[in-house]
């Protein structure tokens, strides 16, 4: 297809998800839909930012990636930083600290997306007039599952400042381990709340689930589409978050590959790069560039574990799987259903650990046999996070790559973007408040973050531009 | 140890991403406030606002707001926040106003809330520096924000 005979319609940056993205959705001669690109900000100022530092520094650096998910860069890092101060595993307190923390992030940041960020699309539907279809909203109508949805976060915010030292910038997961271990005091204050936070993390996954079940013939086709999916998977087939090998399954759940080690991942995963976007594109190795795509996150990680380890969570997840005959879920709305199973997931697995007398033991750190490289994976509350370090006789870092959750599911964004568009856009290059609003839900299911881009006030509008095929602008709207 | 005037319970949050630049001046006054330890003056600091912001500021009477500002008046501009009740939410994070809506909404906040907009020119860098302009700016904010508390609310530095 040549330039003269499409048309643009450029949308950016889409709402209430982080920073700056954009979307853009090229038409053919008939103002039908051709191609949609979501782009996204891209970090590798960060990548070369860190090159010259001591090894030591990048946990704590890394943080400052993008301030919403930090512990989970903080975290791979220190992953892989094990890895290059010769340690194979922590001791018992180190790697619970560590899961602890992990969970922590997890559960407060699927807390925050749901009850701030979706909810309004469920309690309101998402045909609802958007001045209403947001949290002000829900607070107004629901001020319950607000206040529920604040007191969640920071719940999970303050395990995250006992097992990292603070909220931002923490320093508790240190190269061979962690830096401090869980008091009584502290253990017994979170102890204090657990139960509440059981019920509302019940509470949430049942709003999730019944919405699905209860709109589900209309949520099937909407933004969907096969795909592969990956994720890390204990040795077991358990579902694991903080630690693992990789397995990925293709769309009728057939395992690409299995229990791979991740520090061979660049043996299974390329990570291509597109002449319009700073973005890398990773797929399969195996499956090649066309087809090898896939997606991570919740959605993801329930399709290909076999198990999860936690009563109640296993049990969701078995309802789950039998909306699909127990095949991999390929509809992109259940994102929000899968989020909500590992919500409650991380409540079971914080409980589990605060009663674990392993928290508050002393022995925090060990080392090993210097090593030159390192690879470390995490799965974050948005997908699989990769960071990769070489050092140098100096400790310095010479070499850092990075495929965080949200590059891993580029193209799925794209495909969910372009089925959306389609279903709006025919024959009419018009971009209407339907398609703007399904476009925010359709990519919102995935929970992206882009927040590497700067927040500074002023800088975060609505734009909306519409270009003819010859790349004027016909359109524009602008939402502050 | 001298006290607030009447016990007025502030809370300064300082927010934006040290590593990109100007956007780090937010929690650079954060820190300058922090280091002042005065008493019944909280001081938080993050990258990004978040909801539960709006908890923690319904626990205070006046909630200042400090972030960096592509456009505000040089060297730093200085405002009374109203609440935002009717808000398109653009990301995780959240606005001031949207903070301030969701502590009345939510938690019965009365809170008095300011913008303090410190006027930054880069924050594209992936460094950790301001800019010449940026450093003169945060001075001369660092300088007002000490004497709007003293004189407005009578606080002092405890010598420690």
């Amino acid at each position: 297809m040549s330039n003269s005979q499409t048309k643009r319609v450029v949308i950016e940056p889409v709402t209430r998800v982080e920073g700056h993205g954009k979307v853009s959705l090229l038409l053919d001669e008939n103002n039908k839909v051709k191609q949609a690109r979501f782009h996204v900000v891209e970090f590798r100022g960060f990548e070369r930012f860190i090159q010259g530092r001591p090894y030591w520094e990048v946990p704590v650096l890394v943080q400052r990636l993008c301030g919403i998910c930090p512990v989970s860069h903080h975290l791979a890092a220190a992953k892989a930083m094990d890895k290059i101060v010769g340690v194979d595993k922590l001791t018992p307190t180190a790697e619970k600290m560590r899961r602890l923390m992990h969970y922590g992030q997890m559960f407060q940041s699927h807390a925050l997306h749901f009850f701030h960020l979706c909810s309004p699309d469920l309690l309101f539907g998402f045909e609802a007039d958007p001045a209403i279809r947001n949290i002000i909203g829900v607070a107004v109508k629901y001020p319950d599952l607000a206040v529920q949805g604040v007191m969640m976060r920071k719940f999970g915010q303050e395990i995250i400042k006992a097992t990292a030292g603070k909220k931002i910038h923490g320093t508790g997961a240190i190269p061979g381990g962690i830096n401090k271990n869980l008091s009584i005091e502290e253990r017994d204050a979170f102890l204090k709340d657990i139960k509440q936070m059981y019920d509302w993390s019940k509470s949430a996954l049942k709003i999730a689930k019944d919405y699905t079940v209860q709109n589900l013939e209309k949520l099937k086709p909407f933004a969907s589409f096969d795909s592969s999916h990956l994720s890390l998977i204990r040795e077991d087939g358990a579902m694991d978050l903080y630690h693992g090998n990789l397995r990925a399954i293709d769309s009728t759940g057939k395992k690409i590959f299995d229990q791979v080690d991740y520090s061979k991942y660049l043996d299974y995963i390329v990570e291509e790069v597109k002449p319009w976007s700073y973005m890398k594109f990773p797929f399969i190795k195996q499956v090649g560039p066309k087809d090898g795509w896939y997606r991570v996150g919740p959605l993801a990680r329930l399709n290909t574990c076999d198990f999860i380890d936690t009563p109640l969570a296993e049990e969701a997840r078995k309802e789950f799987m039998a909306v699909t005959n127990g095949k991999p879920n390929n509809i992109t709305m259940a994102y929000h259903w899968a989020r909500m199973i590992e919500l409650l997931h991380s409540i079971e697995k914080i409980n589990d650990l605060l009663n674990d007398k392993d928290l508050q033991g002393t022995d925090l750190v060990i080392k090993g046999q210097k090593r030159y490289e390192g690879v470390g994976l995490i799965e974050a509350p948005r997908g699989t996070l990769f960071h990769h370090y070489k050092i140098n006789e100096n400790d310095q870092i010479t070499m850092a790559n990075l495929i965080v959750s949200t590059t891993n599911n580029n193209e799925a964004f794209n495909r969910s973007v372009q089925k959306v568009a389609a279903d709006h856009i025919d024959g009419v290059p018009k971009i209407t408040e339907g398609l703007l609003n399904h476009i925010e839900v359709a990519i919102r299911a995935y929970d992206p973050c882009l927040s590497c881009a700067t927040h500074a006030m002023g800088k975060m509008p609505l734009k909306v531009t519409l270009y003819d095929y010859q790349g004027n602008i016909v359109d524009s709207k602008t939402k502050e | 140890m001298v006290s607030a005037a009447k016990n007025i319970k502030i809370l300064l949050i300082g927010f934006g991403n040290p590593s990109r630049g100007d956007d780090g001046l937010g929690p650079a006054i954060a820190e300058k406030l922090e280091n002042e330890k005065m008493p019944n003056v909280t001081v938080d600091s993050d990258y990004q606002l978040t909801v539960e912001d709006s908890e923690n500021a319904a626990k205070h009477d006046i909630v200042i707001f400090a972030d960096a500002s592509v456009s505000s008046e040089e060297p730093f501009s200085f405002k009374p926040l109203a609440a935002k009740n009717t808000v398109s939410f653009t990301s995780h994070s959240v606005e001031p106003a949207e903070v301030i809506g969701l502590a009345e909404k939510l938690f019965n906040s009365k809170a008095k809330a300011y913008m303090f907009e410190i006027r930054g020119y880069d924050f594209e860098m992936f460094e950790e520096k301001f800019t010449d302009k940026a450093k003169e700016n945060l001075e001369k904010a660092w300088e007002f924000l000490k004497e709007f508390l003293t004189k407005e609310f009578q606080c002092k530095t405890v010598n420690m």
